[in-house]
């Protein structure tokens, strides 16, 4: 057979069936649901006489509308009312859920990978474009949308075209003070946000091979803001390692016979791929986003762009767009950019690990007296309760930080948790759209660690530098 | 699903590129389980001065009169031209679902983000892919003449301008036949139950951990 990527692999063990148009009927093994993305499918299904096909493939969490000050009630009824329509929908169609307050509940790309329902080797789709999260455990994860999200409960399959190949290969040692978070925001800044359209990346490379589990989902997670659907990295020991042991892992002779075939999860040498990226990493800085696209990003020693020396027109203004909306002028220096909220979290940067880096930076210090909110919200129930038992709530709470119950909180805003019209936040989410983090609140996409310098410092700063 | 052959209608100039989602319908109307009307608050941080919520009426609060679709020429708009990398971010459905009930039937632009695409052609939302110089020439049409009318046919893959001028554009085969048809779509792969079951007796035997004990 013909050397073949991660990706042609993982396809290819899925197809059901070929379509003359060049489409495929590919198998979902992985359907995780959250609250707002599925209550018209499962009205549709319900509308069509139809039954979910498999409900063991679901999982399903509430996470996007959930408080994470007080969990025990939800006082926006509209909210209440999204929440209570999955629970009932669960309970109507019996598939596998945690509630509110189950410590096993939280961020969806938190909790599918925590407990194993995520595995190697998966096809894994969720209403959610970060979904591809997943991938970083050598599955092909996507999100999707909600007719599609009915489609998967009805027949367990999507109708697909395949992506085309990218690679993105990482190499050199990454500097201290730079992370998985700098190194994808500088790939997304090299790229852009369509870069990866129509592609499925795989991140390899020296870099990548030596990375955690979880900082390789902080890459597959931002896949998503590059223009790819999905993100892949390949099975290693570090792969298996990380879901041995999980609550919806295989066990006994069926570990053994999983691992047997996860170990063929890599590209074959020689695969072809259609666009290859290099990117060092041992040159790269502690990267903070400037604008108002995940592309507008540069590093915490530059200063913000000026449009004027932007030869594409289109983007010029897009440019000026931006900067008039996040309130700032070309030649400004990113470390001079005071912020007023701080937001540690997200399915980007929610998990031990993450907390751990914050903690690192925030321990024997005060946040700022100028930053009027600081926040930070583990991934999980789970996560939360190790980051206790480490006593990092304690770092946090000393520092000045408000330490919080699990959702997707301050990244998108559905919750009680926001920015008011014109504050600036330092966020590690992914997105720093207009209006993202609340009704024209300005976001700046960062690593947990720079997040955690800027709360201390009241401004963007090197967190190389905080004395 | 409607049919969707012929398009004919008023064309609105978005000029930005990059457009997301979260634009296009912001997080706070995503709270509604329902799939209709989503159109009053389409593009709502742009369009009005005010900040929306779901379930207010909307003809009382204050527009922006800047915003291209709150201006009298573009009344009734049909067709929305738009940038690259159309609908990029948050694979909400929803972003379809406002435009569709807005009364917008095509978006034509030089890309489009992958799910958004997905999206639209799952409700009969058409995503016209132009290459970017076109794109280019229809935005200075539009300026210049009010009132400007684009024909668009899947069918035959052509867009046609006031004065004559026709541009093929690509469009997956099946999705075509699927649209102009009005198919559903759940209903079409179930035809091929035999092959799921099929796909999953084999997966049961080679690969049986892909069918895991699932936590309650």
């Amino acid at each position: 057979m013909a050397a073949r990527t991660l990706y042609d692999k993982l396809w290819d063990a899925h197809v059901v069936r070929h379509f003359d148009d060049g489409s495929s009927l590919i198998y979902i093994d992985r359907h995780l649901v959250h609250e707002v993305t599925s209550p018209q499918a499962f009205e549709g299904l319900r509308l069509a006489g139809r039954r979910p096909w498999r409900k063991d493939a679901n999982l399903a969490v509430f996470d996007h509308n959930v408080p994470t000050d007080d969990q025990s009630r939800i006082d926006d009824p509209i909210s209440r009312q999204q929440l209570e329509t999955l629970e009932q929908n669960v309970v109507a169609w019996q598939i596998p859920n945690f509630r509110i307050r189950d410590p096993r509940n939280g961020i969806v790309h938190v909790v599918g990978p925590e407990q194993g329902a995520s595995l190697p080797g998966m096809t894994i789709v969720c209403g959610d474009s970060h979904t591809s999260t997943n991938g970083a455990l050598g599955a092909l994860a996507f999100g999707i949308g909600t007719s599609e999200v009915e489609h998967v409960l009805a027949t367990q399959t999507l109708v697909l075209r395949k992506a085309r190949n990218m690679l993105i290969d990482v190499h050199g040692a990454l500097p201290p003070g730079v992370t998985a978070k700098d190194i994808i925001l500088a790939i997304i800044g090299r790229i852009g946000t369509a870069g990866g359209t129509g592609y499925t990346i795989e991140y390899a490379g020296e870099t990548v091979r030596a990375m955690s589990v979880e900082e390789r989902m902080t890459m597959c997670n931002m896949a998503i803001e590059a223009g790819a659907r999905a993100g892949l990295v390949a099975v290693d020991e570090k792969t298996i390692g990380y879901v041995h042991g999980r609550p919806s892992s295989p066990r006994g002779p069926m570990w053994e016979k999983a691992v047997e075939a996860w170990r063929d999860l890599h590209s074959d040498t020689g695969a072809r791929f259609d666009a290859v990226v290099e990117i060092d990493a041992g040159s790269l800085k502690p990267q903070v986003t400037w604008g108002t696209s995940p592309e507008m990003v540069i590093a915490v020693d530059a200063c913000v762009p000026d449009p004027a020396a932007e030869a594409d027109p289109v983007r010029a203004d897009g440019m000026r767009r931006a900067m008039e909306y996040m309130g700032l002028a070309p030649g400004t220096p990113i470390t001079a950019i005071a912020i007023d909220k701080v937001f540690i979290g997200s399915c980007t940067n929610s998990r031990l690990s993450d907390l751990r880096a914050a903690a690192a930076v925030v321990r024997g210090r005060m946040v700022a007296s100028s930053v009027k909110q600081a926040l930070v919200v583990p991934g999980s129930g789970l996560v939360k309760q190790q980051a206790e038992a480490e006593g990092l709530d304690r770092v946090f709470r000393d520092a000045g930080f408000e330490w919080r119950e699990p959702g997707c909180s301050m990244c998108l805003g559905m919750n009680p948790d926001r920015l008011s019209p014109g504050e600036r936040c330092a966020s590690t989410s992914n997105r720093n759209f207009e209006g993202r983090q609340g009704p024209r609140g300005r976001t700046h996409l960062v690593s947990p660690a720079m997040a955690a310098a800027a709360a201390i410092a009241g401004h963007f700063t090197d967190v190389r530098e905080l004395s | 699903m409607q049919p969707i052959r012929q398009i004919e209608g008023i064309v609105a100039p978005l000029d930005r590129p990059n457009v997301d989602t979260d634009q296009i319908i912001p997080k706070q109307f995503l709270k509604s389980i329902g799939r209709t009307g989503f159109g009053p608050y389409l593009f709502d941080e742009w369009r009005y001065l005010d900040r929306g919520e779901w379930g207010q009426d909307c003809s009382k609060r204050p527009l922006n009169g800047d915003f291209v679709l709150n201006q009298p020429r573009y009344r009734g708009t049909r067709v929305l031209l738009a940038r690259e990398n159309f609908g990029c971010g948050s694979s909400r459905e929803h972003a379809a679902w406002a435009m569709l009930d807005f009364g917008i039937q095509c978006v034509i632009a030089p890309s489009f983000a992958d799910i958004f695409f997905s999206n639209c052609s799952k409700n009969g939302l058409l995503a016209v892919t132009l290459p970017a110089g076109q794109v280019d020439s229809l935005f200075r049409e539009v300026f210049a003449q009010p009132r400007y009318v684009l024909k668009v046919d899947l069918p035959a893959q052509t867009v046609t301008t006031p004065s004559g001028v026709m541009h093929g554009f690509e469009f997956p085969p099946s999705l075509k036949h699927r649209l102009v048809e009005g198919l559903d779509e759940i209903g079409v792969t179930l035809q091929y139950a035999e092959d799921i079951r099929a796909y999953e007796a084999r997966g049961a035997s080679e690969a049986p951990w892909l069918h895991p004990q699932t936590p309650p």
